[in-house]
C-alpha cells in the first residue's frame, strides 16, 4: 500500500494544524450534501413533481435559500478556510496566531452556518440576497470574520520580505469579506431603504462573490497550480495586472444586478463600463495560468487535480466573457429574471469555485489522510459526472432563458413561459441528478480512503508494538 | 507599493472597497437623501383598507380571532355625530390591523421566499409596462416595507408589484391554498400552512354515528398578512385598479 508523506516538517515546529484543515473540509462536504438536497427539491417543485409537498419546513422557497446559503457559507467559506490554514503557514512559514483560536474560529463559523440554516427553514430569513442570515445571526458573523481576518493577518504581517502573489490576495481578501459582510448585513437592514439599498445590496452581492469568493480562490490556484505542476508562475507581471485590476474594478460592477430599476442611469452606465473592464483583467490571468501550464505535455490531462483547476479556469473565462456581454442593457432587456442568470450563477458557484474546491480536497485528502485514493477510478468518475452534468446544466439553463425573455416580450399569457420551460426544467433535474451522483462517488471514495488510514495506522501501530 | 503588505492591504483592501461603497452606496444614498422613508401607517389608502375590510367580512371569525372585533357598521338613521364617530372607530381600527398585517406580511413574504420566484419592479423594456401596469419609479419604493428592497431576482412567477387589486381576496385564499386550483399551469408550492380550520361541527352520519368535522377553512394570521401584503402592492398608484381585474365572488352569509 503507497503511503503519502506528510507535510515536510518545517522550521519554527508545527506549522499546520492539519486535523483542522481536514474538519473545515468534511464541514464543507457535509453542507455541499445539504445544498444539494435543497436543489433538488427546487428542482422537483420546479416540475410539479414535490414529494414533500405542503410540509411547512421542506419548503421549496425556503430550502432554495438553504441551498444558496449553504454553498457560500458552509460549503465555499468552509473550504476556503481549511485551505488557507494550509497554505498561509506554507507561505508564510509562520503558524496562525493562535491554535485555539483557530478551533473557537471553527466552532463559531458552524453555529453561523447552522443557525443560518435553522433560522431559514423556521422562515426567519432576512431580506437581502446572498444575505438570507438571519439578523441575530450576523453579529456573530461579523464577530466571526474579524477573528478570520486577525488570525491569518498575524503571520501575513510577520514575514520580512517581498509577498507572493497568494497572499496579497489572501491580505486583501480578509478586509474585504469583513466588510463586504458588514455593508449587506446591517445598512440595508438599518440605515437604508428604497432605491438607495437596492444598490447597496447589488453592490453586497457582487462584492461577495468578487472579493470574499473570487481573491481566496485565485489566491489558491496561484498557491497549488505552480506546487502541482513544479514550475513557477508564468508571468509575474500579469499577475500583478491580474490582482490591482480585479481590486479596482470588481468592486464597482454592484449595480449591473439592478439594470433598468429606478437607480440613476449614470450609475449603470458605470457599472457596465466597468463589468466590460473586469473581463480584460480576467483574461489576463487566464492567460498567464494558461502559460504557466504550456509545454507540460498533457500534465493538465493527467493529473485530476490540474484538471478540476483548468477546468474551472475555462468556465472562469467563460463565465466572465458573458458577464461583460450580459451586464449590457442590451442582453439585459431580454435575459433579466430568466433562467440564464440561474444558469451563469451554477456556472460561477459551481463551475468554477466548486470545481477548484474539489480539485484541491481531491489533492489534499491523500495528504490529510496519510493514505492514497482508495480508488484513482472513482476520482476520475466524480471528475466527469460533475463536470458533464455542470456543462449540460449551464447550456441547458441558458438557452431556457433565452426562450423565456422572448416568450415575456411577445406578451404570450404568463402560463406559456411556464410550459416552454417545462422540458428544459426536466433536463436540469437530471443534469443536477448527474452532479450529485458525482458527490456521492466522490464521498464513497473520501469513505473507503478513509478506512483505509484506519487500517494503515493500525498495521504501523502493530508494527511499533512489534 | 503594489507588493507591499501596506499598499495591498490599506490601497487594495481598504481603499478601493472605500471608492466602490462611495460611488455605489453613498452616492445613490445622496440622491435620495431628501426622500423621506414613509411608515407603514402613511402609505395606507383607501385601496388597502378596502381590501382589509373585506377580508374582515368574508373570514368574520378567524379575523376576528388574529385582529380583533371590528367595530360594528353604524346604522344610517343614526345622528349624524354618532356616526362620524363609529366610522372613525371602524377606521381607525382597520388601519392599525392593516399596518400590523402588513408588516407581518412582508416578513413572510421574506421568510417564505416568495421574493426569488417573483420581482417587484416593472422594466421600461421587453413590453413590460403593457403587460403590468407603468414603469418603476424611485418614490414606490420609499417605504418601511421596502428595507430591505425587494426589486428580485427572478420571474418564475408573474411580477406581484401592481399585484393590488388585480384579483379578489378569495382568489388569493384559494390560491395560496393550491395554486394549481386557480392557475393550471402553475408551478408554485401550496401554503397551507397559511390556513387553518374554523372551529369543528357536530354531524350524524348514515349510520346515526355523531362525528367531530373540522369547520371550514379560513386564513390564519399569516394567510391574512400576506394576502394584505399582495393588496398593498401597487395600492398606492393612480393608475390603481386599470387592469384586467377579477371580480370576487360576493359574499355568502351562511359562511363562517
Amino acid at each position: 500500500m503507497a503511503t503519502v508523506e506528510h507535510a515536510a516538517p518545517l522550521p519554527g515546529g508545527r506549522l499546520v494544524i492539519e486535523r483542522l484543515v481536514y474538519w473545515y473540509l468534511l464541514a464543507a462536504l457535509g453542507y455541499m450534501a445539504v445544498s444539494l438536497l435543497g436543489g433538488l427539491l427546487m428542482a422537483l417543485q420546479l416540475i410539479n413533481h414535490n414529494p414533500l409537498s405542503g410540509i411547512e419546513f421542506f419548503s421549496p422557497a425556503r430550502w432554495r435559500m438553504i441551498h444558496t446559503n449553504a454553498i457560500a457559507y458552509g460549503f465555499i467559506a468552509n473550504s476556503f478556510l481549511g485551505m488557507l490554514h494550509w497554505a498561509v503557514p506554507r507561505l508564510t512559514m509562520r503558524p496562525v496566531l493562535s491554535v485555539r483560536l483557530s478551533y473557537f474560529i471553527f466552532a463559531a463559523w458552524q453555529v453561523v452556518v447552522l443557525g443560518t440554516a435553522g433560522g431559514i427553514v423556521a422562515g426567519y430569513a432576512q431580506g437581502v440576497e446572498w444575505g438570507e442570515t438571519p439578523v441575530w445571526i450576523d453579529p456573530l458573523a461579523q464577530v466571526g470574520l474579524l477573528l478570520v481576518m486577525i488570525n491569518f493577518l498575524s503571520p501575513i504581517l510577520k514575514t520580512k520580505g517581498p509577498m507572493y502573489v497568494s497572499l496579497w490576495y489572501f491580505m486583501a481578501a480578509l478586509p474585504w469579506t469583513f466588510l463586504t459582510y458588514g455593508m449587506g448585513n446591517f445598512l440595508p437592514q438599518y440605515a437604508l431603504s428604497g432605491v438607495g439599498s437596492g444598490a447597496l445590496t447589488g453592490l453586497f452581492i457582487h462584492d461577495l462573490v468578487g472579493l470574499f469568493v473570487t481573491p481566496l480562490g485565485w489566491g489558491l490556484m496561484y498557491y497549488f497550480v505552480p506546487i502541482l505542476l513544479k514550475r513557477p508562475m508564468w508571468s509575474h507581471g500579469l499577475s500583478l495586472v491580474g490582482f490591482w485590476g480585479l481590486a479596482f474594478f470588481y468592486p464597482l460592477t454592484g449595480i449591473h444586478h439592478f439594470l433598468y430599476t429606478p437607480i440613476p442611469m449614470f450609475l449603470q452606465y458605470g457599472a457596465i463600463i466597468s463589468t466590460i473592464a473586469v473581463e480584460f483583467v480576467v483574461t489576463t490571468v487566464i492567460i498567464n495560468f494558461i502559460g504557466t501550464v504550456w509545454g507540460t505535455s498533457g500534465e493538465v490531462l493527467r493529473s485530476v487535480p490540474l484538471r478540476w483547476f483548468y477546468t474551472g479556469m475555462v468556465l472562469y473565462f467563460v463565465t466572465c466573457l458573458q458577464c461583460a456581454f450580459q451586464a449590457t442593457l442590451t442582453f439585459q432587456q431580454l435575459i433579466h429574471f430568466t433562467d440564464w442568470v440561474v444558469a451563469h450563477a451554477h456556472l460561477v458557484m459551481l463551475g468554477v469555485f466548486g470545481f477548484w474546491i474539489l480539485g484541491i480536497m481531491t489533492y489534499l485528502f491523500p495528504r490529510l489522510l496519510g493514505v492514497e485514493w482508495y480508488s484513482e477510478r472513482l476520482c476520475e468518475y466524480h471528475y466527469w459526472l460533475s463536470a458533464g452534468g455542470m456543462i449540460v446544466m449551464f447550456l441547458d439553463l441558458t438557452f431556457a432563458g433565452i426562450f423565456q425573455g422572448w416568450s415575456w416580450a411577445s406578451l404570450q399569457i404568463w402560463e406559456h413561459s411556464i410550459q416552454l420551460s417545462i422540458p428544459f426544467w426536466v433536463v436540469r433535474l437530471f443534469a443536477g441528478l448527474a452532479i450529485i451522483a458525482g458527490q456521492i462517488v466522490f464521498g464513497w471514495n473520501l469513505y473507503k480512503t478513509w478506512q483505509r488510514s484506519r487500517v494503515g495506522s493500525s498495521a504501523m501501530a502493530l508494527a511499533e508494538a512489534n | 507599493m503594489f507588493e507591499s503588505r501596506s499598499g495591498v492591504f490599506l490601497i487594495a483592501g481598504v481603499g478601493f472597497f472605500s471608492l466602490a461603497f462611495l460611488v455605489n452606496a453613498v452616492v445613490p444614498w445622496m440622491m435620495y437623501r431628501n426622500q423621506p422613508e414613509q411608515t407603514v401607517e402613511e402609505t395606507l389608502n383607501r385601496n388597502v383598507l378596502r381590501q382589509m375590510q373585506d377580508l374582515s367580512d368574508r373570514y368574520r371569525e378567524s379575523f376576528a380571532k388574529h385582529f380583533g372585533e371590528p367595530p360594528p357598521k353604524p346604522e344610517r338613521t343614526e345622528p349624524p355625530e354618532a356616526l362620524a364617530e363609529k366610522w372613525g372607530a371602524r377606521d381607525r381600527f382597520f388601519r392599525t390591523a392593516c399596518a400590523d398585517a402588513l408588516r407581518l406580511g412582508r416578513s413572510v413574504y421574506v421568510g417564505e421566499g416568495c421574493w426569488h420566484c417573483h420581482s417587484q419592479f416593472v422594466r421600461p423594456v421587453s413590453n413590460e409596462s403593457r403587460r403590468w401596469g407603468p414603469v418603476a419609479k424611485s418614490w414606490e419604493y420609499n417605504n418601511e416595507l421596502q428595507r430591505p428592497v425587494l426589486f428580485g431576482t427572478r420571474r418564475v412567477g408573474p411580477d406581484l408589484s401592481r399585484e393590488g387589486g388585480r384579483r379578489g381576496n378569495d382568489w388569493h385564499a384559494v390560491h395560496f391554498y393550491h395554486p394549481r386550483s386557480t392557475s393550471p399551469e402553475s408551478v408554485m408550492p401550496d401554503y397551507p400552512w397559511f390556513f387553518e380550520a374554523v372551529g369543528t361541527s357536530e354531524t350524524t352520519d348514515e349510520y346515526g354515528r355523531r362525528r367531530t368535522e373540522r369547520g371550514p377553512i379560513a386564513p390564519n394570521k399569516r394567510g391574512f398578512a400576506i394576502i394584505a401584503y399582495m393588496q398593498w402592492l401597487g395600492s398606492q398608484l393612480d393608475d390603481y385598479g386599470h387592469y384586467d381585474s377579477v371580480e370576487a365572488m360576493p359574499i355568502q352569509e351562511n359562511r363562517r
